[in-house]
């Protein structure tokens, strides 16, 4: 019986999808069997992240609906034998599924998989109630934004409502902006929304060039955000992983400046 | 009369005792007294003068209402009132506001409201885009970084009280304030609001028993 996880954070833009795929892959690069399920009906990218748009025949609507069995319409991975994914139709919208629905395949596909990774779509609305419905737990992504907190600040409340335990996953943090204090410092962060850090990734553009490219940033180990989602991997596996803290990055970042003042 | 008695009529050793009950229109209690006196219960204006003691229950009346039930019950010359009271209002076992003050431990988050009738005290936080509304005081044992409304329904006297006063806004009685461009703190950290002369007011919480005349707090013996 495998674990559901949904990735959800309210606000738009801030990773979801990215989130989503780059977790997924890591469980699998750690010999996990996952499976990705996109509830973003109507407006899908996950299949795109992943690099798996061509391959798909069925949707998750599909198999709502009964057209098709649902290991018909899982997507295998083209680099892992045991990441699978379950795109969302694009056609449809999110009123086309009911919770219910959703709820009863994630409990479907726990029997086969290790982790079900439940991309959600922004908003709190009818597609939000269908990507919860069938998680154990939450990882709320957030921005060091003021808009993107409030928003995670809701969704928070909203999980604490249907006792889903949520952890909390700070995207795209700039140490520079951090360190000369123009942007949310993690700390505040944390404080507001008073739930367990899960991890933190920095913004980094070869995410945006991974995603394009249809190949998780995961997959590269060059990327500092890759060690960012593996690290958080892990911890969602249950390891002792030391939180890549601000220090360590803008250590890092210290470095690139030094190397630039050298050059 | 079918419908249910408003009105007993007891005899004890001083009198009679008359029991109102508390919960019908007063209109109602009026109309079945009347009815009784001058209908049902002849027999009782007959005898020698009887001492009258009329029990209202749990009923607050106005000096009118209380006229008007001397003048029904006295129009018989035989009746004549002792006393006409309601029960003293249930009084909170210790004195002092704080009993009737409800803690609660919890997180107000974004786009969740906490109502609640009296003084409140919240343990946690109350985060940007959540609300608080009271109708009494508001303390707040942590954060307060939202809007905090205390004397919703009209209390002047309320106050704001927060171990770190970071508001989107305040509001006491329908007096609305925004920081900071309405007030500073010097350092947001056990502050409190209230209201001086329809005006927000800022001071530290260490200042609160000379704004109050009677402070929830407990003073040295």
């Amino acid at each position: 019986m495998g674990e559901a996880i949904v990735i959800t954070s309210g606000k738009g833009g801030v990773g979801k999808t990215t989130t989503s795929a780059n977790i997924g892959t890591a469980l699998a690069l750690l010999g996990k069997k996952v499976c990705m399920v996109d509830t973003d009906i109507g407006l899908r990218n996950l299949d795109v992240v992943m690099g798996l748009e061509n391959r798909i025949i069925y949707d998750l609507v599909d198999v709502a609906e009964g057209r098709c069995r649902l290991n018909q319409a899982l997507v295998k991975d083209k680099r892992f034998d045991e990441l699978y994914m379950l795109p969302a139709a694009q056609t449809k919208d999110k009123d086309s599924v009911k919770p219910e629905q959703i709820r009863d395949i994630v409990l479907e596909l726990k029997q086969g998989h290790d982790y079900i990774i439940i991309d959600c779509p922004a908003g709190i609305e009818h597609g939000f109630r269908n990507a919860i419905a069938g998680a154990d737990r939450a990882i709320v992504v957030t921005t060091p934004e003021n808009a993107a907190v409030r928003d995670a600040d809701r969704v928070i409340g909203l999980l604490e409502g249907n006792k889903i335990p949520s952890k909390l996953l700070i995207n795209r943090i700039r140490p520079s902006m951090v360190k000369s204090g123009e942007m949310l410092d993690i700390d505040e962060i944390c404080q507001v929304l008073a739930i367990d850090l899960l991890g933190i990734v920095p913004d980094d553009e070869k995410v945006i060039t991974a995603a394009n490219n249809g190949e998780p940033t995961v997959m590269n180990p060059a990327s500092r955000a890759a060690i960012a989602y593996r690290n958080i991997s892990r911890r969602i596996l249950g390891d002792m992983v030391p939180l890549m803290v601000l220090d360590e990055k803008a250590g890092a970042f210290k470095r690139f400046r030094k190397f630039l003042g050298i050059g | 009369m079918t419908e249910k008695q408003h009105i007993m009529i007891k005899g004890v050793k001083e009198g009679l005792l008359f029991l109102l009950d508390d919960q019908c229109v007063f209109d109602a209690l009026v109309a079945e007294l009347r009815h009784k006196l001058e209908k049902t219960h002849q027999q009782l204006l007959t005898g020698p003068l009887v001492h009258i003691h009329v029990k209202l229950g749990s009923r607050i009346i106005t000096d009118e209402q209380r006229e008007q039930l001397a003048s029904i019950i006295g129009a018989q010359g035989n009746l004549m009132i002792q006393s006409m009271e309601s029960d003293p209002p249930a009084k909170p076992e210790s004195g002092g506001g704080a009993a009737n003050m409800h803690v609660l431990s919890s997180i107000v988050r974004s786009g969740q409201t906490l109502q609640h009738e009296g003084d409140l005290l919240l343990i946690g936080d109350v985060n940007p885009g959540g609300s608080i509304l009271c109708t009494g005081d508001i303390y707040v044992l942590g954060a307060l970084r939202g809007m905090a409304h205390a004397g919703f329904a009209g209390r002047t006297d309320a106050i704001i009280a927060t171990s770190l006063m970071r508001p989107t806004q305040l509001r006491i009685a329908d007096v609305v304030s925004r920081p900071p461009e309405e007030w500073l703190t010097f350092d947001s950290a056990m502050e409190f609001a209230y209201l001086n002369e329809g005006q927000m007011q800022i001071d530290k919480l260490s200042q609160l028993f000379r704004i109050r005349q009677n402070p929830i707090l407990f003073r040295g013996v």
